[in-house]
């Protein structure tokens, strides 16, 4: 158990080492974003992981993007501060969403597209109020004058960008972490498995699927706010609506929900694909990427639903361990 | 003042009346999707990207090739078909029995699949077929002949459907599979067969829809994006599988959106319509037609 612990004290002193050794200002960008990435990525999977498939989470992210914008640009408020306010619009709207939807027990495929609405109405708010949010032009918050960057949260320096970014991450998955260890996980895994059955055995079904929803969107809102301050340019397709849920969920699933690390790969894998492509490609390579991303998932969902780094974890430690509840069931369903 | 509320009431008049014409096309797509539910019991997520396959199919047969419009049409038709037959016989079959999320999240790796082909094989300029239709003036009201055409259209394939469910031994077999698909295997029906020829079906409709939609819309690869996910609401408020349920629901919808649109921008009632489906799902969860348990 030390030397686990000493092997993550130095990945970690490795991590923070990056941006000091190599310098180069295109590879610190991409490890920016995948880092941005990977903790959305992860804040969908906290709940994702549960079953509770949410397609709502663009809605949030863009919530988190453009309530600190907004603020800091018509208001002039410090996205120190703003980021607050905007996490909290989103929790709210989460809850506001999810309540009624876990008490009246509205699961699965219903869950799913109303989740799906909720991302849609942010999208179509954000386009509609164009007079203040760039419509779907997009939206740049305004520079700050200088000195002033910090209050501002804007830096034009890449190392300090990664280690916001790194020190967020790593916040991410102290949660998932604290998550895994805690209450909340057996009860939640009990849901996932029968809401009837949990609720007899004395789960509060509601509050607990409240809790990690609250929780989840928190994040994702987060994550929404520091893309926007990174890449000082948001739009309404690249933070929000049903094109980004769905790409929150495509990576969590390739690189492994089950897993806390599994989200990271994702990010990882997706991004430094499009990047490559991008690279060799060019203006040539527009699509392809999403064309290879389909592919992945479909094939993944069918051959590999536990993601690369669930499956590679599990073939390291199998065959001794007796199956974990939520490995893939096969429904013994004759002749179906 | 008074001419105000004349004009006024002439335009909410119209939009009334555009909402059910929009409503009949929503109708169309709505059971497509229902109909794969009801049967297979998954949901296709991509479905309106299908409809965007189609309407590049019509868009290629009629510029491109210079097919007649009621030539080609049938041709989209077939090609959206079989489509929707190889994404059941690629995507769906191998995952029937794993958990419905990830059957529906496999569809969703197929709308990235659509989109992005569509993305690289035709470009993401807007395309329209140039055929312009006239407009029927009635009174001080405007209706687009492309929107009249396109209701009477979706009503007969909605009635065509019905008819081949109600009235053929495959049709009876599907509605038959729908209510109990453990025992209708014993019953000598494959349950094989139904899948792909209702998944056909299904495809079939989203193509017919297509070439209703390609008049009135230009096509771009993400044109899905604006449909398709009424389309999903519209169900599910109807509930899942339910046929009658869908279709007022459908102009429901249409209605919210027409006139939501009305008084002021079209996002609005795009918004509207969303915000509606979210209260309603609290009041009825499982649809509007349900009966509460």
């Amino acid at each position: 158990m030390n030397r686990q612990a000493a092997g993550w004290i130095i990945a970690l002193i490795a991590l923070v080492a990056v941006p000091f050794v190599h310098r180069d200002p295109y590879h610190l960008h991409v490890l920016v974003l995948i880092l941005i990435w990977s903790f959305a990525y992860t804040s969908w999977s906290i709940m994702g992981r549960f079953g509770l498939v949410s397609l709502g989470h663009g809605g949030f992210m863009g919530i988190g993007a453009y309530v600190t914008a907004l603020l800091w640009n018509h208001l002039g408020v410090s996205p120190w501060i703003g980021i607050p306010v905007s996490m909290v619009t989103a929790g709210v709207l989460a809850l506001v969403v999810a309540y009624p939807c876990f008490r009246f027990r509205i699961t699965g495929h219903y869950f799913v597209l109303v989740t799906l609405a909720l991302s849609g109405i942010v999208l179509q708010v954000i386009t509609a109020t164009r007079d203040y949010t760039g419509g779907s032009l997009g939206y740049t918050p305004q520079r700050a004058p200088s000195g002033k960057g910090l209050l501002a949260l804007q830096f034009d320096d890449k190392t300090t960008w990664y280690l916001i970014a790194l020190a967020v991450w790593i916040a991410g998955l102290v949660i998932w972490r604290a998550i895994d260890r805690s209450m909340i996980r057996h009860a939640m895994e009990a849901i996932s498995e029968d809401e009837d059955a949990a609720a007899a055995a004395g789960v509060n079904v509601t509050a607990e699927k409240l809790k990690i929803t609250l929780i989840s969107a928190l994040m994702t809102a987060l994550s929404g706010a520091l893309y926007c301050q990174y890449q000082m340019f948001i739009s309404p397709d690249t933070v929000s609506g049903i094109a980004v849920s769905l790409q929150m969920v495509f990576a969590a699933i390739v690189g492994g929900v089950y897993v806390a690390l599994g989200p990271t790969v994702g990010a990882v894998i997706t991004i430094v694909l499009a990047e490559v492509l991008r690279i060799s490609f060019g203006t040539k390579a527009v699509g392809w990427d999403n064309l290879v991303y389909g592919v992945l998932l479909v094939l993944f969902i069918i051959f590999l639903p536990k993601g690369i780094l669930g499956s590679v974890i599990d073939r390291i430690k199998s065959p001794r361990k007796p199956s974990r509840s939520h490995e893939q069931q096969t429904v013994p369903i004759a002749h179906r | 003042m008074q001419s105000f509320l004349d004009i006024f009431d002439i335009y909410l008049l119209e939009a009334v009346i555009n909402g059910i014409l929009l409503g009949g096309v929503l109708a169309l797509l709505a059971l497509g999707l229902n109909l794969i539910f009801g049967v297979i019991d998954v949901t296709w997520i991509c479905y309106a990207e299908l409809v965007m396959i189609g309407m590049y199919g019509m868009y290629y047969l009629v510029q491109y090739y210079g097919l007649p419009y009621w030539a080609a049409a049938p041709l989209v038709i077939l090609l959206v078909a079989l489509l929707g037959g190889a994404l059941h016989f690629f995507v769906i079959a191998p995952l029937l029995t794993a958990p419905p999320i990830n059957q529906l999240l496999a569809t969703g790796g197929v709308l990235f699949i659509l989109q992005s082909f569509a993305t690289v094989a035709f470009g993401i300029d807007f395309r329209n077929l140039g055929i312009r239709l006239p407009v029927l003036a009635l009174g001080e009201m405007n209706f687009s002949y492309a929107r009249l055409l396109s209701f009477a259209a979706a009503l007969l394939g909605m009635i065509g459907v019905y008819l081949f469910l109600t009235r053929t031994f495959t049709g009876t077999a599907i509605r038959a599979i729908a209510q109990d698909r453990q025992i209708m295997p014993l019953m000598g029906v494959d349950p094989k067969r139904i899948y792909l020829v209702t998944s056909a079906i299904g495809g079939g409709l989203a193509g017919l829809a297509a070439c209703l939609l390609v008049l009135q819309y230009d096509v771009h690869p993400f044109v899905g994006l604006s449909f398709g996910p009424i389309t999903f609401l519209i169900c599910v408020l109807g509930g899942l599988g339910n046929f009658i349920g869908g279709f007022i629901a459908a102009f429901v919808f249409a209605e919210i959106i027409s006139l939501g649109g009305l008084f002021s921008d079209l996002e609005w009632g795009y918004v509207l319509a969303f915000a509606f489906f979210i209260v309603m799902m609290f009041i009825r969860p499982a649809g509007l037609l349900a009966r509460r348990s």
